[in-house]
């Protein structure tokens, strides 16, 4: 009997930034193993809005995004296979004083940090997107926008790891973490995994992830509601958001238009996206009809609802576990389908020994607290 | 705004009507909502109501015995509402006459019926060739021929009604298609035969075709249906009794629409979407909630009953729906343990004596694997996003282990019926080229809407203030 492998990195978790990480370890030179408790990229990385966008993401991120950005819009080149990325203008709109003031202040901050965001009047908006309301007083417009087509994200990235020769274990859910002396050994129904080296990459599940290894990093579930429409003629051409950030739409060259940004609705990490709140569905469909009048014409196909991760202070969990030498965390990046694999090149950069061009964000910052 | 009640019934098809009136009789207060104008069916409602099994006479009398019944009960009838959102325990969002509506009630009987299956074949996409459940709507509802000369084809007892309805309406009926032999009735008849009535009426139907003198081609099925723009004509050949072609003369009859059905689905999109569990079930037409023999789900107070949780027939359904009525009315406090069991019993005793028949009809509408094991590579299985056979099976090649990730794939699934057309077939085309049980594969993930809905009418009227924007993300 030939004995079990071990490899020189385990992924556990295969969301998008989880498989990034994996295939970019395998072709550096790891030989390496993903583990997915489902199919690969079937939680948030297949069920989100797939907005590649500048307009909602967190400063400290904008860097990443828009290397990732650039990332999604090649993926054919460097994962070799599609997820439907388009790349298009992306507005952000203001209705109210209040709004447009939010618009500036955020703009501007995102502009410092590398975004090419500029504000335009309610007239040049128009040109850019003649499907918008006439009734917005102003726009921040930014030519690095565009969207993919999330549901895609497991079929591409799958194919692209099975290439590169990555050990891709899918429908093995870990549920424990064992140190030895040689590294790392995942528990699974379907028996054990090794590696010299581990990534903990689970989205929420992160947290409970990390109790394996006995550290505490308290990671908050948010549950975003999203829905789609029936394939409709176009009504629009871009990416249209709102100064606050709440609502992000787009229609796909097949016709149908996807609403999101982020209306919560009703789950957690033990259940995922149980139910959506019919009202704050209701409340994203009127706010998606105000910006583009058309979309009223339209019938709601599908909704849903899918978990996104975030941290004390809203900014990523990317570096090594401290304390625990040779085991990483990466994820709960806000917005994280877009940047994700920015962050996750980082990452395999200094798994690989190399320095990343972009930082991490190391979690010693949000383990002050001593585990309850 | 919200309309309260003590229970909550979705669907007003037999088992819904029977289940309101059982908790409504027992002192609940029961809101019955339902899509269509009237409870009972118009007939016996397609594609949304339950097996149908139009009857001349009886069947007019049947609905309207049940909607006088209902008129004189304390039921608080709620007809003509879309319902798209199910949620919580429980809470149903509609869109009605007037615009948005919302009930909610701690106990929720869903009763939303069955769907029709038609295995693709090519062809079956071309206008004119209509499902025989939408072919039933026609002629029962609105006393529509599909079309001046109609082949009628597939599997189970519905195959003789539409025959039966359209030499009824006058129309020619080109040819009778059974997937099923004349051994498959012969062995059936000891289980149709203990509902002697239902046989009398099967034999009616029968009858009166034999007198159209309408060809009867038993253990044929459908090879295509061609036509430039629409169905001219539909070529059949002999099946074996899984419903795989084999050798044999076919047949070619010219007509101007195809009639065709190959049994019935259980919708079941409401414990789905409250994550009752679920069983998969052959006989029954697919995935049906694990229930309790009065309707209970897994889910606390949440209760399921008529063709939605398996495959019986109308007075079966009626049957299961009383007992899930009772059973909600007990649950409630409302019907003490003695007067529930005295109740339930003879209910029991009634579903129990319609189980052979019921069995026997499911059993001819069941799936046939080999039927589908034969749909050619090029075929269409999904209408909505036009994802053919060839399609499905590269997905499972490419890595696709269940029907959900089949649908990433593919977009099969994805379309305004959201998989409810192709499901049932598309999960096993997945389970066969897998090698693999059905329960391996699973079911689609079920969501809201329950179908699809206006946004004109979700939204009504507003103002931009008045929409309740959450505060702003982090910057
Ligand atoms: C509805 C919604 C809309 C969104 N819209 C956008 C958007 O438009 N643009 C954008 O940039 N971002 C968006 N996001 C955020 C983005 O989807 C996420 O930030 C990103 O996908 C996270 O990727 P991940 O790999 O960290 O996590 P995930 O994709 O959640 O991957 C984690 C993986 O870990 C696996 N796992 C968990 N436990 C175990 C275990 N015990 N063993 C093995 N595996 C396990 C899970 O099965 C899962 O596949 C959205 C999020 C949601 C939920």
């Amino acid at each position: 009997m030939s004995q079990a492998p071990i490899y020189d990195l385990g992924v556990i978790g295969g969301g998008v930034v989880g498989s990034t990480l994996a295939l970019l370890a395998q072709r550096g030179g790891l030989s390496t193993a993903i583990l997915d408790r489902g199919p690969l990229c079937r939680e948030a990385s297949g069920v989100n809005a797939g907005t590649l966008t500048l307009q909602m993401t967190r400063v400290a991120l904008i860097p990443h995004a828009m290397r990732a950005h650039a990332m999604w819009a090649s993926a054919r080149d460097w994962l070799g296979h599609d997820v439907g990325v388009v790349v298009c203008d992306g507005l952000s709109l203001a209705f109210t004083e209040r709004e447009a003031a939010l618009l500036e202040e955020r703009a501007g901050k995102r502009r410092a940090a590398g975004a090419p965001i500029t504000i335009i009047s309610r007239d040049e908006a128009l040109r850019v997107e003649p499907g918008i309301s006439d009734k917005i007083l102003m726009a921040g417009h930014c030519v690095v926008d565009g969207y993919a087509n999330a549901y895609l994200t497991g079929q591409a990235f799958r194919a692209a790891l099975v290439d590169a020769g990555v050990a891709v274990m899918e429908n093995r859910g870990v549920s424990g973490l064992d140190r030895t002396d040689k590294g790392f050994v995942a528990q699974t129904a379907q028996g054990p995994v090794s590696f010299r080296r581990v990534v903990l990459a689970g989205g929420v599940w992160i947290e409970p992830m990390m109790a394996w290894l006995g550290v505490h990093l308290p990671i908050k579930v948010l549950v975003n509601q999203l829905s789609v429409t029936e394939r409709i003629r176009p009504v629009m051409r871009t990416v249209v958001g709102i100064a606050s950030g709440l609502l992000s739409l787009k229609q796909y060259p097949h016709g149908t238009v996807v609403i999101g940004g982020g209306w919560q609705g009703i789950g957690d990490r033990e259940r995922g996206g149980v139910e959506l709140v019919p009202e704050r569905l209701v409340g994203n469909i009127r706010l998606a009809c105000h910006a583009i009048p058309e979309l009223a014409g339209a019938r709601l196909a599908r909704a849903w609802a899918g978990l996104e991760a975030e941290t004390a202070d809203a900014l990523p969990a990317a570096g090594p576990i401290p304390g625990i030498p040779d085991a990483y965390v990466c994820g709960s990046i806000h917005s994280g389908y877009t940047s994700g694999p920015s962050i996750a090149r980082s990452l395999a950069d200094v798994i690989l020994g190399r320095e990343p061009d972009l930082p991490l964000f190391p979690i010693d910052r949000l383990m002050k607290a001593a585990p309850p | 705004m919200i309309r309260r009640a003590d229970c909550l019934v979705l669907g007003a098809g037999p088992a819904g009507t029977e289940a309101a009136l059982a908790a409504a009789e027992a002192g609940l207060d029961v809101v019955l909502i339902d899509e269509q104008a009237d409870a009972g069916g118009q007939g016996w409602r397609a594609p949304l109501g339950s097996l149908t099994l139009p009857r001349k006479g009886a069947d007019a009398e049947a609905g309207d015995r049940l909607r006088s019944r209902l008129a004189a009960s304390g039921v608080d009838r709620r007809l003509g509402r879309r319902v798209w959102s199910v949620g919580g325990a429980f809470r149903l969002d509609a869109v009605g006459p007037d615009g948005a509506e919302a009930y909610e009630a701690p106990r929720l009987i869903a009763a939303t019926g069955a769907h029709e299956r038609v295995v693709p074949f090519p062809g079956w996409t071309l206008p004119g060739v209509i499902g025989l459940a939408g072919a039933t709507v026609l002629l029962k509802a609105q006393a529509v021929l599909p079309g001046r000369r109609v082949v009628v084809a597939g599997a189970g007892p519905l195959l003789f009604a539409v025959a039966a309805g359209i030499v009824a309406k006058g129309g020619t009926v080109a040819a009778i298609v059974d997937m099923d032999g004349r051994l498959a009735w012969a062995r059936r008849l000891p289980g149709l035969a203990r509902r002697l009535d239902l046989l009398k009426e099967g034999l009616g139907w029968t009858w009166s075709i034999l007198g159209a003198r309408v060809p009867f081609l038993a253990g044929h099925g459908v090879r295509c249906a061609t036509g430039r723009s629409e169905v001219e004509a539909v070529i059949v050949g002999p099946v074996d009794a899984d419903g795989a072609p084999i050798a044999g003369p076919e047949r070619r009859f010219a007509c101007d629409a195809l009639a065709v059905g190959h049994g019935l689905v259980p919708g079941g999109e409401v414990p789905k979407i409250l994550r009752a569990a679920h069983l998969y079930d052959r006989l029954r037409g697919g995935f049906i909630p694990e229930l309790d023999p009065y309707g209970r789900t897994t889910i606390e107070n949440l209760y399921a009953c008529g063709d939605g949780t398996g495959i019986r027939g109308a007075r079966p359904s009626a049957a299961a729906g009383r007992l899930a009525g009772l059973a909600a009315a007990h649950d409630a406090g409302r019907l003490d343990a003695a007067a529930f069991t005295a109740l339930a019993e003879p209910t029991l005793q009634v579903l129990s004596e319609y189980r052979p028949f019921a069995d026997t009809v499911a059993g001819a509408m069941a799936l046939r694997p080999a039927q589908v094991a034969a749909i050619d590579p090029a075929t269409v299985v999904c209408r909505c996003e036009d994802v053919s056979r060839a399609e499905i099976d590269a997905a499972v090649d490419a890595g696709a282990s269940d029907i959900n990730q089949m649908k990433h794939f593919t977009r099969c699934g994805m379309g305004p019926c959201q998989g409810r057309m192709c499901g049932d077939v598309a999960a096993e085309l997945v389970a066969q080229r897998r090698g693999v049980t059905r329960e391996t594969v699973g079911y689609w993930t079920q969501r809201v809407p329950l179908r699809p809905v206006p946004f004109d009418t979700m939204i009504g009227s507003f103002d931009y203030a008045d929409i309740p924007i959450p505060p702003p993300a982090p910057l």
